[in-house]
């Protein structure tokens, strides 16, 4: 009668089984590549590097693969196979001023210098079900579009343009010699320092910033944002190895940078300007530029004089709770064996209950 | 494992986390702030504990692992193997064999010895944090050795249900100084923390917090004079070994109210069937 939990490690095996078998469905249908996914379904690529902390489309294609086209679990299986990496350098500040540019957008100049150039966006799509793309039509769209025109001339930063009026807060890059906190090598710490705070957005959730950024929109903790410029596009990675003495390009990287600037009254000790919010992507991912930037100017409150009432200006809140693979983690090992601690409720309870006099004594 | 490092985790990162471990150990009850990995395995799925004990495990180490007391468990197998696989150390079921034993939510029965290292699994390290959720707040409370507010809330629950309504994960105070959340253990357990011969250490991944309880450290659970700290009780004997000391399992067996009761810990159990009668 007694059916002890034994057997599961058998368990165990089966389930990976079963799991091997499901990912890869009906035999009958031609497997996916890691070519396809990373070239079709490149905003979850996108997706999963930017949230998976790690720029290399071909792992992250295959973390998709291999977790079902779960992102989350995705994001996961990347953040596990980052963490065994060495950390071998840090590389100068990437110069999104010298972007070659793919898309740009600025929503408070009708047209400033570099022009406003749209870029491959849903923007303007009508949302209606293009039964023409159904399997083997793909190449049709694909042959109508107009080579795009890619200009490798440096544009200027919007918030740059404001800076040089005194129009916007000027933002100093601490020198070489400040290190850079790395919250995967230390823990965070409050009140977090800015860099940590922006690598924790840019490494969290896009559901759960979506969210908190559109919060502030509707009132819980407004901050007049304007989308200065949102571009998209590729830059270098250099860095200056100590024995060369100069940098050196190792990589170039596709990213979506997102300047909101935000209306400031000014405070006792800082004059009437624009402030900022700063957000920044792997890939084509713009909402999550987006989101980024108004989180992360609720969360200079405190820097800028402001009294703390959303749950979006309070960094505790905002920072615990971003990171996808904790919070699913943390959520779903409910799932996990919790007899023990069950049963000394259950004892507990019939305790206080036949106190109460409405159950028997245990 | 090919490919991967004794116990997975380089060499760097167990220095850091073992630093963590000798500064947890060196302030009874404090929890000590520490480089957290990602792990292979789920945050919530005792990523705190794997790390640590891959920070102290070595080639000549006897594991035990058990989950709910039992070793038998989904959860427990998979970090036995993962420790199998990446160690190659023996495993064993046995506590007295065991120099380390990895551990979510029981103490073993088999009281513990010198020499022995327990892990425990922590969820949430923070004692104080139903009552403050704020994380610089508590740091000062712990620095301020402020803890009226936790005496307040046994305190309540004395006046409304006439005894302290917490059963598990039951608050302690550490060398006399810290107060410490003993993970979700039974409150059963709680006795066996006290002047334990073995070092207990607590790892928080998700959270990223170290503490430990260094062998022989006193850890009285919080009471109050009139109203001493008590274990739960069970009517019954377990039903397969007869035991009226060990925690108790309740297993439904049928769906007319028919219960069985079991020793959570398995060992135990086992050891005393084998045992002549």
């Amino acid at each position: 009668m007694y059916v002890a939990v034994k057997g599961g490690e058998r368990a165990i095996e089966e389930a990976h089984r079963l799991l091997a078998e499901a990912r890869r469905g009906d035999p009958s249908v031609a497997e996916i590549t890691l070519a396809q996914i990373e070239q079709q379904l490149a905003l979850a690529v996108d997706r999963v590097m930017t949230e998976g902390s790690i720029y290399d489309r071909e792992l992250a294609a295959l973390a998709i693969k291999q977790a079902r086209g779960d992102l989350l679990e995705a994001i996961f299986l990347l953040r596990a196979y980052r963490t065994t990496l060495p950390r071998f350098a840090v590389s100068e500040p990437i110069d999104t001023a010298a972007m070659v540019i793919r898309r740009r957008v600025s929503a408070i100049f009708k047209d400033l210098p570099g022009g406003q150039i749209l870029g491959p966006t849903f923007d303007y799509t009508h949302r209606l079900l293009d039964f023409d793309l159904g399997d083997g039509n793909g190449h049709r769209a694909a042959e109508s579009a107009e080579p795009a025109e890619i200009s490798f001339e440096p544009i200027p930063r919007v918030a740059d343009l404001l800076d040089r009026e005194g129009l916007i807060e000027t933002e100093e890059a601490p020198g070489a010699a400040t290190p850079v906190d790395d919250l995967t090598r230390e823990p965070l710490r409050f009140p977090a320092s800015r860099d940590m705070r922006l690598q924790n957005l840019a490494r969290g959730d896009e559901g759960f910033l979506l969210a908190l950024g559109y919060s502030t929109q509707r009132g819980y903790g407004r901050n007049h944002p304007f989308a200065g410029e949102i571009r998209l596009g590729e830059v270098e990675v250099e860095v200056a190895p100590a024995e060369l003495g100069f940098a050196i390009a190792v990589a170039s990287l596709e990213v979506t940078e997102c300047q909101m600037v935000n209306q400031f009254k000014g405070s006792a000790a800082a004059p009437p300007q624009f402030t900022r919010g700063y957000g920044l992507a792997f890939g084509e991912a713009e909402r999550k530029a987006m989101v980024m930037a108004l989180v992360d100017r609720a969360l200079r409150g405190r820097e800028l004089g402001e009294e703390p009432q959303s749950p979006a200006q309070d960094e505790e809140f905002v920072l615990y709770h971003s990171d996808n693979v904790e919070a699913s983690g943390f959520v779903q090992h409910l799932k996990l064996p919790h007899y023990v601690d069950f049963q000394s409720e259950l004892v507990l309870v019939r305790n206080l209950r036949a106190e109460r006099g409405v159950g028997p004594r245990p | 494992m090919s490919g991967y490092n004794f116990a997975y985790l380089d060499e760097q990162t167990k220095r850091m986390i073992r630093r963590a471990i000798l500064k947890a150990v060196a302030i009874p009850g404090y929890q000590v702030p520490f480089g957290s990995r990602e792990m292979p395995l789920s945050y919530g799925w005792g990523t705190g504990g794997v790390q640590v004990t891959a920070s102290v495990i070595g080639p000549d180490d006897v594991l035990k692992v058990i989950d709910q007391g039992a070793d038998d468990t989904t959860n427990a197998v998979s970090i036995r193997r993962f420790f199998a696989r990446t160690t190659g150390v023996a495993t064993t079921r046995r506590t007295d064999e065991a120099t380390l034993i990895q551990t979510r939510h029981r103490i073993p029965e088999t009281p513990l010895r010198e020499g022995q290292i327990v892990v425990f699994q922590v969820p949430i390290p923070e004692p104080l944090r139903w009552l403050e959720p704020r994380e610089a707040e508590t740091r000062k409370m712990h620095a301020l050795e402020e803890y009226g507010i936790m005496h307040v809330r046994l305190y309540e629950d004395i006046t409304l249900h006439g005894r302290v309504a917490t059963s598990y994960d039951y608050p302690v105070r550490v060398n006399g100084r810290y107060v410490m959340r003993p993970s979700p253990i039974p409150k059963f357990d709680n006795p066996k923390l006290d002047r334990s011969p073995a070092l207990l250490l607590f790892g928080a991944g998700r959270e990223k917090r170290i503490y430990a309880v260094p062998p022989y450290t006193s850890v009285r659970s919080l009471d109050f004079e009139d109203h001493p700290f008590t274990i739960e009780t069970w009517e019954q004997a377990c039903g397969l070994c007869g035991s009226r000391e060990s925690f108790l399992d309740e297993i439904i067996v049928d769906d007319k109210g028919g219960r069985l009761f079991v020793c959570s810990d398995t060992d135990h159990c086992e050891r005393r069937r084998e045992r002549p009668r």
